[in-house]
């Protein structure tokens, strides 16, 4: 490569970081962000099995109108879990702790992030916050919703909402620390000639990503904190009898809450990025325009989170306000969907995995960005908010969104990561029948929505049958499509063929070193000569 | 690569220089997360406190002034201290830095002795809420959540207090082992960053829960 | 079969038709932006697919124009489309003067509703059509939020303080009332439903189920004597407490200075909790009633404290400060 000084193919494959040592130990107690990045993923895996197996049982249940399957109470622990286990254990570290965790660093030129013993330290308080929420399903769950709405939580909910609360505030520390050691890396450990204008847009992302953490997350865990104080020792600042006002809450829970919604998009619009340039073989249309917009999102982000309380008593004067930011951050987010589709004109594409989750997240997303626009206008927001068109919407971001683009970065760098190969065909079959699973399980939900079917609800109307039963039966073939990757990927490891450095000829200092990457990285640290994405000056290399 | 891996700069950074920047970066950052925390409580009780003026101008009416000005002296002092110590630190004064942190460690149990005392007077007061709340005065359940914040935010702060006096032992222990040089003295001045944040928190409490409105 | 499912919920109130033109034109918007970049991705992944693995695209930077294109275009839409909502919104909350006045209970998990001729029904809502209909509602425990789909009206229920809402139905018909706001075990069984009535039938239905009982300001009185608050909110004022006579809606100097129209929930508060906004004058002599009255009680001593306006209407005396009070706020 001409802008690196590391050679590509150092033939020195078992001193990697995975051969780097063998015990329990040389993996509890790693400081390799590329091993914490592993453990990470082991970590969210399960929790995403079990946030599925939540989800299959609420759409189970919603098949028929009367509440025949689990009871009222189970059924509301059944949505309340769901949401916990899947923003709280798995979309908001998915992409960051795991895909930045094991590429900042290496996309940057630098031996480890900035602080690799608070890295570690994140992942514990992450598995003591996940095990601390786990243990409340044995305590008999929680019945609050994901948003821990008070004076229910605070005061009326019978169950372990005490404990989820502790589960929550530790996990959030989990999340600062990540950012914060994102924030400090990409700052003082870019290599020399890496300006933050080289940095591949993934980085920006990250960067976008770890500010929200940073800025957003102690609100929210002091929120979450208050609650618990109030339900254990009656420290009452919601509890409408002390004059205490529950809206107050839901401004503080939203503060973070509706950033965090951008934690989880961010970093997948920055797998984008890497996946649709490489793919298309061109410098992303508009650099400039894709890095700064992900820091408008985040920084308008923190402007909107009133969106969410149009119909709570909140003045209308604050409503208008709330509504026009909402309406301005659709457009970073438009502009990137454009400098994207702009990318692909005159490349040269080409069709693997990662690119057919591409192709999936740009109809996924726009679909969920503009049905945003939906939500954002006041009057029409009254209708729709707190149905299934709000659940809906935020699936289509959330899954379609983000969780396509961590199947991309899988996808993308799975080869990096484990140095294998995973079977094309397969891959590809299960990119399919994802999208068109996700699809028919929650287009439907925007009719029901509109119609006015509320959301969290056990029982409901006979008329809206037909779209929960469709809404099933998409589920159960988006089940499948989430299972496929499970086997063949796990089947690469044993039997995939070895990836080379670079299997997809792409640009990026995280592909000059060899799959998987050595113990420390780079022998030396590379010097950066050119931007991000210098397609042109692509050599030939041996595939 | 010379001056890295020398020991005292970890294998991740290159030089001395880049992994102080860094500290300090860091400990920015994490400062800035402290400021979110505090602020959102800041916030809250900001909000109530235009909802409720006439309660918790009461409420502060039964915390004790003096207490909370002669806390306040403790804790100017012992921001001096900390400084006097990062500076020794500079210098490479080990015997200082010993001397100094002690002394920051000394002003920060008087200081959390202090507000034993106070909570032990609102515990015979009955001004503990929910457990034990009882005021006559019309406004009495505003008056509760006055002091649902006064608990939750000196709280909150004594708890960073306590960590901080944790964080300075260590480095007592540390400096005692020969740990610091006019090289490294990272550690020293990180927690000085967070001590000092640690006091400022404070300056804004005492005026906000002490002295604003009080008859 | 599938010529029977509905896409659109009934349009029975003024506003739902409104809502549902919004709602169109935002869905023609995202219909065109959709398959515009369906489109162009479909177009250029198949025109621009790799022929070789030598192809090495000039690579192209950005323009300038194009990026101000799709920031102005998306800008200017978005702002229409807040403007469209915001005029609904405020439509929707601004309840017309006229009309009649509905007050409205939610605890888990049921809708207790009364009508000012004192008829009280528990998760049916019965109104005229023609009628503008305001919502007073309140919540005994947990944030409720009383929705209407056919209304396209919905509006949060919270403890401790009054919200409103308001809706003229225009079609009669039998209507979903659901919760919509998560409140505990049974949220999804907390519904009920609303009839739009033409207005003779609403007056039989009113006779025949109030005959009985009395109206919510004869209820309310019948409270406010029990209560003995008359012995210090005499007509013609009281050393001890100011007269209630016009009070409601009315400008009241407070003891801090400031002036605060006295609304349904400035009075609710001041039963609750007399000493937060003393008006000028006097001492913070009035014991809390609460835990004495419940929410509907309050309701209805709210109700009888508006009926004291209609009786002074016709009277001389202009309610004290209020004109003055009033020209202060204006200036």
């Amino acid at each position: 490569m001409s802008n690196t000084v590391a050679a590509a193919s150092r033939p020195e494959p078992d001193n990697n970081y995975l051969t780097a040592g063998y015990g329990l130990k040389s993996w509890l107690l790693t400081t390799d962000h590329k091993r914490i990045a592993i453990l990470y993923l082991i970590m969210i895996s399960v929790f995403f099995v079990i946030g599925g197996l939540f989800a299959v049982l609420i759409r189970l249940e919603l098949l028929t109108p009367a509440g025949d399957l689990v009871s009222s109470d189970t059924y509301n622990k059944l949505f309340t879990l769901h949401g916990l286990v899947m923003i709280f254990f798995f979309l908001i570290p998915s992409i960051p702790a795991v895909m930045g965790n094991f590429l900042i660093p290496l996309m940057i030129g630098a031996r480890d992030l900035a602080f690799p013993r608070i890295n570690l330290l994140s992942w514990y308080v992450f598995a003591i916050g996940g095990m601390t929420t786990f243990a409340v399903v044995l305590f008999g769950g929680v019945d609050t919703g994901w948003t821990f709405y008070t004076p229910y939580s605070s005061t009326y909910s019978k169950t372990a909402v005490g404990l989820t609360a502790i589960g929550v505030f530790i996990t959030g520390f989990s999340s600062i620390l990540t950012g914060l050691n994102f924030v400090v890396t990409i700052h003082k450990m870019r290599a020399p000639g890496l300006t933050w204008f080289r940095l591949p847009l993934f980085v920006w992302a990250h960067y976008a990503t770890s500010l929200i953490m940073l800025i957003g997350t102690p609100v929210v865990a002091i929120t979450i904190l208050l609650v618990f104080l109030e339900r254990v020792f009656g420290v009452g600042i919601f509890d409408p009898a002390l004059g205490g006002d529950p809206v107050l809450f839901q401004h503080l829970f939203w503060f973070y809450s509706h950033p965090a919604v951008y934690i989880m998009i961010l970093p997948s619009m920055g797998v984008i990025s890497e996946v649709v340039a490489c793919f298309s073989r061109k410098r992303i249309f508009g650099y400039g325009f894709v890095a700064f917009s992900s820091l408008a999102i985040a920084v308008l982000g923190f402007l909107i989170w009133g969106h969410h309380m149009f119909t709570s008593g909140q003045s209308i004067f604050a409503g208008m306000v709330f509504s026009i930011l909402t309406m301005l951050v659709a457009i970073p987010s438009a502009v990137k969907v454009f400098n994207w589709t702009a990318t692909m004109y005159k490349g040269s594409i080409s069709y693997e995995t990662p690119m057919i989750y591409v192709f999936g997240f740009l109809g996924l997303f726009t679909v969920g960005g503009l049905t945003g626009l939906f939500l954002g206008a006041l009057g029409l927001d009254v209708h729709v908010h707190d149905t299934y068109f709000v659940v809906a919407h935020f699936h289509y971001i959330m899954v379609g969104g983000a969780i396509m683009g961590y199947l991309a970065a899988l996808h993308f760098w799975w080869p990096k990561i484990t140095g294998k190969l995973y079977s094309e065909a397969w891959a590809k079959l299960s990119a399919i029948i994802i999208f068109i699973g996700f699809n028919l399980t929650f287009f439907p939900q925007f009719l029901v929505g509109y119609l006015g079917m509320p959301r969290r609800y056990h029982v409901y109307p006979d008329e809206f049958q037909i779209f929960q039963v469709l809404s099933t039966a998409g589920a159960s073939i988006l089940a499948i499509g989430y299972a496929f990757p499970a086997f063949y990927l796990t089947w690469s490891l044993f039997r995939g063929k070895a990836a080379p450095a670079n299997p997809w000829n792409a640009k990026g200092l995280e592909w000059t070193v060899p799959s998987p990457p050595p113990k420390h990285n780079f022998d030396t640290i590379p010097v950066v000569e050119e931007e991000a994405y210098d397609y042109s000056r692509l050599e030939e290399e041996v595939v | 690569m010379s001056e890295a891996h020398s020991g005292l700069v970890a294998h991740q950074f290159e030089t001395a220089e880049q992994q102080r920047e860094t500290a300090n970066l860091g400990m920015w950052s994490f400062l800035i997360t402290e400021v979110m925390m505090f602020g959102a409580l800041f916030t809250a009780y900001g909000f109530y406190r235009t909802k409720y003026p006439a309660a918790f101008a009461a409420g502060s009416d039964h915390l004790d002034y003096l207490m909370g000005a002669f806390n306040t002296a403790v804790l100017i002092c012992s921001s001096l201290t900390m400084a006097l110590a990062v500076q020794a630190a500079q210098h490479g004064k080990r015997k200082g830095i010993i001397l100094f942190l002690l002394l920051t460690i000394l002003l920060g149990g008087v200081f959390l002795g202090v507000k034993v005392l106070e909570y032990a007077d609102k515990y015979e007061h009955h001004l503990i809420p929910g457990i034990h709340f009882s005021v006559d005065s019309s406004y009495a359940a505003q008056i509760e959540l006055f002091y649902c914040f006064y608990f939750a935010m000196t709280g909150l702060h004594a708890l960073h207090m306590i960590v901080g006096i944790t964080i300075l032992g260590i480095l007592v222990a540390l400096s005692h082992r020969r740990r610091f040089s006019t090289d490294y003295y990272n550690p020293v001045e990180m927690a000085g960053l967070y001590w000092h944040f640690v006091d400022i928190v404070w300056i804004f409490l005492f005026p906000l829960l002490y002295l604003i409105g009080r008859s | 079969m599938l010529s029977n499912i509905q896409i659109l919920p009934e349009v029975a109130s003024t506003m739902a038709g409104k809502v549902d033109a919004l709602y169109f034109f935002i869905t023609a918007v995202s219909v065109f932006f959709f398959l515009l970049v369906m489109l162009l991705v479909t177009f250029f992944a198949i025109r621009f697919r790799r022929r070789s693995e030598d192809e090495r695209p000039k690579p192209i930077h950005g323009s300038l124009k194009l990026e101000l294109l799709w920031t102005v275009i998306p800008f200017i839409l978005g702002m229409a489309m807040f403007g469209w909502g915001a005029v609904l919104y405020f439509d929707m909350f601004t309840p017309p003067a006229e009309g009649m006045n509905v007050y409205v209970v939610g605890k888990q998990w049921m809708w207790k509703i009364q009508h000012p001729e004192g008829n009280r029904e528990i998760n049916e809502l019965h109104v005229p059509v023609g009628t503008p209909v305001k919502l007073i509602m309140t919540s005994e425990d947990v944030i409720h939020s009383f929705f209407v789909p056919a209304f396209r009206m919905k509006m949060d229920v919270l403890p401790g303080r009054y919200t409103t809402a308001w809706f003229e139905a225009t079609k009669p018909g039998k209507y979903h009332l659901f919760c919509a706001e998560y409140c505990g075990t049974k949220h999804s069984q907390m519904t009920g439903s609303v009839y739009a009535m033409e207005p003779v039938d609403y007056q039989d239905w009113l006779a025949r189920e109030s005959a009985a009982t009395l109206s919510m300001a004869q209820a309310g009185e019948q409270l406010y004597n029990q209560l003995g608050c008359g012995t210090c909110h005499a007509q013609e004022g009281d050393p001890r407490g100011p007269s209630l006579y016009g009070l409601h809606g009315r400008a009241v100097e407070l003891l801090t200075g400031n002036a605060i129209t006295a609304d349904d929930s400035y009075i609710r508060e001041s039963i609750l909790l007399p000493a937060a906004k003393l008006v000028a004058g006097y001492g913070p002599l009035m014991p809390t009633y609460k835990g004495q009255v419940n929410e509907e009680e309050l309701l209805r001593l709210v109700a009888y404290i508006k009926s004291l306006n209609l009786d002074t209407e016709d009277s001389t005396s202009e309610p004290r400060g209020g004109k003055e009070l009033e020209e202060q706020r204006n200036e």
